[in-house]
């Protein structure tokens, strides 16, 4: 491991930017057709330069001006994040008792929340679709939010106990010596070091609940409760013969922007060895 | 500030194991006691009874008169160190000494003056603003004592909190602490493997084997009188010598030597209806090298003739160490001992004996010395319960 030692040489810097360069264009070469997409003309949608022609504001313009869009992104918004906290604290909670408790059943309980999750979403599409309609959820924000908390459930309460089982037990029995109650201890001592572990579980929600097409798609039926990733397969163009690429292409970059500002404002959250310095070490 | 009464305290686990049995405990107001043993003697989860961390099964504890056993820690008004320290990693200094007096609502100019007075205490001072990942091992250790002096509490607990330091730092902690518990006057209950520390911190040792009290005394005390082998065995380094010996007419023969039994030694194994085969124990310092001794000096003793394997010369006196030919002695208590500090898997043959001699001894190694023992310091155990059988009692 020369490298490490500091003796970098020229080839091999530039063996490195070669490969990450590969990577990024790999990565981002679809994001940045689709933007591209989106800034062109009717005209020149199709042809076929990678950087526009002619620029224009129009396809962002319209979707903002279809009520269809804005409902669905309100739509989207609004059951990602009900979704969101509902699963994280419901997760914090589980995952505080799988870490700590020794209580009849915890096997039973991890190895079906580990079921459900592997359970495919698809063979459970039709049962959920007659189950929401005879129970009058279909097409409402409780019909997506009650199946998304499902899914995300396993995962949250997955990833919080692993972090967790990081936390020393040392901390909260000196919490408890110090004269805390056990909510004191939690909120003050196991809250606060759990926190990195609750917010990279909140943004892998929130990213599973945003992206979901499956349930978004059967379980609705109107722009009541239709999230974007639904609406964008019912986009038209201006007249029937006019293809709806254009505005496709705006929406989908619309919708990762609410991703990215998720994750940019949690990630300094999300900072690594907090509990260091706690014990011994 | 108050004494505590440990009575009939015992701890059962629901699988049926007992890791405490029927333990009786008085300690003073301001006294500073220890409890030593080999791990899994129980020492751990006396002192988390005491601290209401673990629930009692059965028996009764008493802080300042009051019956604790049903009150939460908060309610029990004692501080603990723990042996990790188990600090708050999100917290500065300051604020994981400030901590348990936030929590008691304590008013904000009574805990800026409390913190700065423990911090000057433990000279943490310039250091009340770090987090603890910044700090040094004895600094934690000492962010953990001030978080627990802060609150002026009835009692301190202290959970074997040197074992993480380097050696030297913890033979200096160990000083601070015995001051810090002088200064301070509070009660403390110590937990430790430890038998140095046993030795030096405490004014009264509680010796515990096996979820039992063995003995409890002043270290000294338990030095010079221990009721049984074990602890013997535990007190004292390096430990007590141990070989197997038989009583007949009056003298005691082992591979050491024949030995006339003093008055004081017959008298005591006559009240205590000795067998014949028992365990005679002597403490490496109860030996000399005879040639540095009058003829009035060895009368009182016996003496016997060996090579000298290791010669260890620290100064002020010498270690001589002997290998003798006969059997080990054999008891359940020194085999615990034995497994406790992992020499059971050593294997010896014939029996090893520390000897200290003076510094003037000119003994050499690889060669033979006549090595004198007092009689009068011979201490000689019952093989079977262990039981001192030479014990002047209390």
């Amino acid at each position: 491991m020369a490298g490490l030692g500091g003796t970098e040489t020229l080839g091999r810097k530039s063996r490195w930017a070669i490969l990450d360069l590969v990577v990024v264009v790999y990565a981002l070469v679809p994001v940045l057709w689709i933007m591209s997409l989106s800034f062109k003309t009717t005209k020149t949608l199709t042809d076929g330069n990678f950087i526009p022609r002619e620029w224009t504001l129009d396809n962002y313009k319209a979707i903002f001006q279809t009520s269809e869009f804005v409902r669905a992104l309100g739509n989207s918004i609004g059951i990602a994040i009900i979704s969101t906290v509902i699963a994280v604290v419901l997760g914090t909670m589980a995952a505080y008792a799988v870490a700590r408790l020794d209580f009849p059943g915890k096997k039973a309980l991890v190895g079906v929340s580990l079921l459900v999750a592997m359970f495919p979403q698809v063979s459970l599409v039709s049962p959920l679709f007659e189950i929401e309609r005879s129970v009058g959820l279909f097409n409402t924000w409780p019909g997506l939010i009650l199946p998304y908390i499902t899914f995300a459930l396993p995962l949250s309460i997955y990833t919080l106990s692993a972090f967790f089982r990081e936390i020393p037990w040392e901390l909260e029995k000196a919490a408890k010596m110090d004269g805390a109650t056990p909510a004191q201890a939690f909120r003050k001592v196991i809250a606060p070091l759990a926190a990195p572990g609750v917010f990279t579980t909140a943004i892998l929600v929130f990213i599973l609940c945003w992206n979901d097409f499956l349930f978004a798609i059967s379980l609705t039926s109107t722009s009541a409760s239709r999230t974007v990733p639904a609406a964008l397969s019912f986009f038209t163009g201006a007249s029937q013969f006019e293809d709806p690429t254009g505005s496709i292409s705006a929406a989908a970059v619309v919708i990762t922007v609410p991703i990215i500002v998720f994750v940019l404002l949690f990630q300094r959250r999300i900072v690594a060895g907090l509990t260091s310095g706690a014990v011994k070490g | 500030m108050a004494e505590i009464v440990l009575d009939k305290v015992t701890k059962r686990y629901p699988d049926g194991a007992l890791a405490v049995s029927d333990v009786d405990i008085e300690i003073a107001d301001g006294e500073f006691i220890i409890l030593v043993g080999p791990s899994g003697c129980g020492k751990s989860t006396t002192l988390n009874m005491i601290a209401g961390l673990e629930d009692i099964t059965s028996g009764e504890l008493r802080i300042g008169g009051n019956r604790v056993n049903e009150r939460a820690p908060k309610d029990r008004d004692i501080a603990m160190v723990f042996q990790s320290y188990a600090l708050y990693p999100h917290m500065t200094v300051r604020e994981n000494m400030a901590f348990p007096l936030r929590l008691a609502k304590v008013d904000n100019a009574t805990v800026e003056r409390k913190v700065n007075d423990a911090a000057e205490i433990l000279d943490l001072t310039q250091h009340l603003d770090r987090r603890p990942a910044n700090l040094s091992g004895g600094q934690r250790q000492r962010v953990a004592m001030g978080r627990a002096i802060v609150r002026s509490p009835k009692a301190f607990l202290m959970d074997e909190p040197l074992s993480n330091l380097d050696a030297k730092l913890r033979v200096q902690m160990r000083t601070s602490v015995s001051r810090l518990q002088k200064q301070l006057g509070t009660t403390m209950v110590y937990v430790t493997h430890d038998q140095v520390e046993a030795m030096t911190l405490g004014d009264r040792v509680v010796v515990m084997r096996g979820g039992v009290v063995q003995q409890i005394g002043a270290p000294q005390y338990l030095y010079d009188h221990p009721s049984n082998l074990f602890v013997a065995g535990f007190i004292g380094s390096p430990s007590m010598n141990f070989l197997p010996a038989t009583l007949e007419d009056g003298t005691l023969r082992s591979s050491l030597a024949e030995l006339p039994l003093t008055d004081r030694i017959r008298k005591l194994l006559e009240s205590a209806d000795a067998p014949r085969e028992v365990i005679m124990g002597v403490r490496p310092e109860h030996f000399e090298d005879a040639a540095l001794l009058d003829d009035a000096s060895r009368a009182r003793g016996a003496t016997f003739t060996g090579q000298v394997d290791v010669l260890e010369s620290m100064g002020s006196d010498k270690y001589a160490y002997f290998t003798l030919s006969g059997e080990q002695a054999t008891s359940a208590e020194l085999a615990e001992l034995a497994a406790d500090v992992g020499s059971a898997d050593v294997p010896t043959s014939g029996i090893q004996l520390v000897t200290r001699i003076s510094a003037a001894s000119p003994a050499r190694l690889g060669q033979s010395a006549e090595i004198w023992f007092d009689a009068d310091k011979v201490q000689l155990f019952d093989p079977s319960s262990g039981r001192n059988l030479t014990f002047a009692g209390e």
